[in-house]
Order: structure tokens, then C-alpha cells, then sequence
């Protein structure tokens, strides 16, 4: 069972006190940009094994929306952090980085 | 803006279950007053303590005498409780400390229920319904918890005496109790809290 804690409220609970909410940290292409680019935002996603970055809601507690990091293939999870980011921070990545040695996900590394 | 028209009773007219090994009670009417804002403005925090009467909780956890109280529900919402008659008051009592900073106090009274959850086994019929560790040294007195009883959402404090206070939204109120009664029928004790 994947357990979470929510970076919000500080609660740590399983999976279905949560609501997941795909995958984090994907940039909008909206009117003016190429169809490829739309394409890209619309449809193209990744699909790991091993470290994964997604958006989760705490959608039965305090209704707040987070970031997590964590394994799809051991259900470990490395760390959650706000949504109010574009990128992992530092100190997740370096997390990740002595749990997973040469991970890379997207163009994160 | 008119006064809202209030409700004279409870979702389930004050029903109540003892036949089991729990006793569950649908509390009376209940005031409510949901506050959402920066809970680290002193505005907010007075709107909240001077109609409640109790000191601001910290995070997760509950402040309540009796039928008045502070409840943290999330990082910028705190649930005030206060006798159900008083409710147009203190509401008007908290907008005039609001004043005009950014905040929004809304009475939720007739939209949630309330259940009194007691007796010797009531965590372990707490424990069946929802995802939270309720061991005694791990769910404390003083702490409210946010989360879901089976499929609906609720929220849960308990005292010192094993009694539970669990608030839900009203038209979910038959689902809860009946939930309850079911984790609480007789010979269903777990016994591991």
C-alpha cells in the first residue's frame, strides 16, 4: 500500500485518504504553440519504472494539493514537497540520488 | 444579504444505537462556522477565539468546552463551533473583527451532522471505518483528524474518556450512522486497541 504523508497538513495516512492526480510538474502549451508541442502537453506522458513524480490530492483531509516522489515499482516513497514548484527541489533530488543512483525522469536527473 | 432560514432539528432527529458494543448518539444541533483565511493574521485568529472562547489550536488539533470550540481543518481553514442558537451572532461578531482583510466566515451548521461515538470499545469501531492509527498513545485527546469513514469524509476528535465526536455532512448523516452501527454490532469486537 503506497502511504503518503501530505506536506499540507502533516497527516500520514494510505493511498485512499488521497486522490492521485497524474503526473507532476508538466509544462502548458495552450493557443500560439505548435501542434506538437500541444500534443506533447495533451497526451505524452511518462510511464517509469522505478522513480516518478506525480500530483496527489489530500482529497479526504485537508483538501490540499501536493507533490510526491516515488517508486512505481516498490511503492517507496521518496519524499513529498508543495505544488507551488516547477521542478523538484534540491533537497527530494538528492533524496533520490542516494536511494537510486543514475535515475533520470524526464530531464531530471 | 437575508438571513438564511434555519432547520429545527437534526438530520435524524437525535438518533440513537446502544445495542451494540459502542453507543452512538446524533449530537442536538450543533453551531458551526467554517473560517477560511491566513490563520497566522491576527484577525482571523481573534474572529475565531472571541466567539469560541478557547485558546487557537495548532496544527491537527482541537480546542473544546462543551459545545464551543476551535477545530484546524487545513492550512487555511478553522471550523468554529459554538451553540447552535448563538450562530447569527458570533457570525456578526466575526465579520465586524474580519473587517476587510481577506477571510470568509460562512455558517455550515445546518450542512453537517454530528455524532457521539462512546463506550469501551468505541476506537475499535472507529478503527474499522476509517484509514487512521487510533491506538491510544498514537490518537490523542486534542487532535482532530480530517479523513474518510468508508467512502464518505468526516472528521473526528476524541476525549480523554474514549468518546468520539464525528462531524459529516448532513446528507450523508443516515450513511455514517448507519456505518457505525454496523462496525458496532454486537460481538464485532476487535480488541486489539
Amino acid at each position: 500500500m503506497l502511504i503518503l504523508t501530505c506536506p499540507m497538513c502533516g497527516v500520514t495516512a494510505e493511498e485512499t485518504e488521497f486522490h492521485g492526480g497524474g503526473e507532476a510538474h508538466l509544462k502548458r502549451f495552450g493557443p500560439g504553440s505548435s501542434e506538437d508541442e500541444f500534443e506533447g502537453y495533451l497526451f505524452m506522458r511518462e510511464n517509469p519504472k522505478g522513480v516518478h513524480f506525480e500530483r496527489w490530492r489530500h482529497a479526504n483531509g485537508c483538501g490540499k494539493w501536493f507533490h510526491a516522489a516515488r517508486c512505481t515499482t516498490t511503492l517507496e516513497v521518496f519524499g513529498t514537497y508543495a505544488a507551488q514548484t516547477y521542478e523538484p527541489p534540491a533537497e527530494i533530488k538528492a533524496v533520490i540520488s542516494d536511494k537510486r543512483p543514475g535515475w533520470r525522469w524526464r530531464e531530471h536527473s | 444579504m437575508s438571513e438564511q432560514a434555519t432547520l429545527s432539528q437534526t438530520a435524524l432527529g437525535g438518533a440513537r444505537y446502544d445495542a451494540g458494543i459502542a453507543t452512538i448518539v446524533e449530537a442536538p444541533l450543533q453551531g458551526m462556522i467554517t473560517l477560511r483565511g491566513d490563520l497566522a493574521s491576527a484577525k482571523v485568529k481573534n474572529a475565531a477565539t472571541g466567539v469560541a472562547g478557547v485558546d487557537m489550536p495548532g496544527q491537527r488539533q482541537v480546542n473544546c468546552v462543551e459545545q464551543s470550540g476551535i477545530a484546524w481543518m487545513s492550512p487555511d481553514e478553522l471550523l468554529v463551533l459554538c451553540p447552535y442558537a448563538d450562530v447569527a451572532a458570533n457570525m456578526a461578531k466575526m465579520q465586524k473583527t474580519l473587517g476587510k482583510g481577506h477571510a470568509l466566515a460562512v455558517n455550515v451548521s445546518d450542512a453537517r451532522a454530528m455524532f457521539h461515538l462512546g463506550g469501551t470499545h468505541a476506537r475499535d469501531v472507529m478503527a474499522k471505518l476509517a484509514p487512521v492509527d487510533l491506538r491510544r498513545d498514537q490518537f490523542t485527546p486534542g487532535m482532530i483528524r480530517r479523513t474518510r469513514m468508508a467512502q464518505v469524509a468526516a472528521a473526528f476528535w476524541v476525549d480523554g474518556d474514549d468518546r468520539f465526536s464525528i462531524i459529516c455532512f448532513r446528507s450523508q448523516a443516515q450513511y455514517v450512522f448507519d456505518l457505525l452501527k454496523i462496525a458496532a454490532q454486537p460481538g464485532s469486537e476487535v480488541g486489539h486497541i
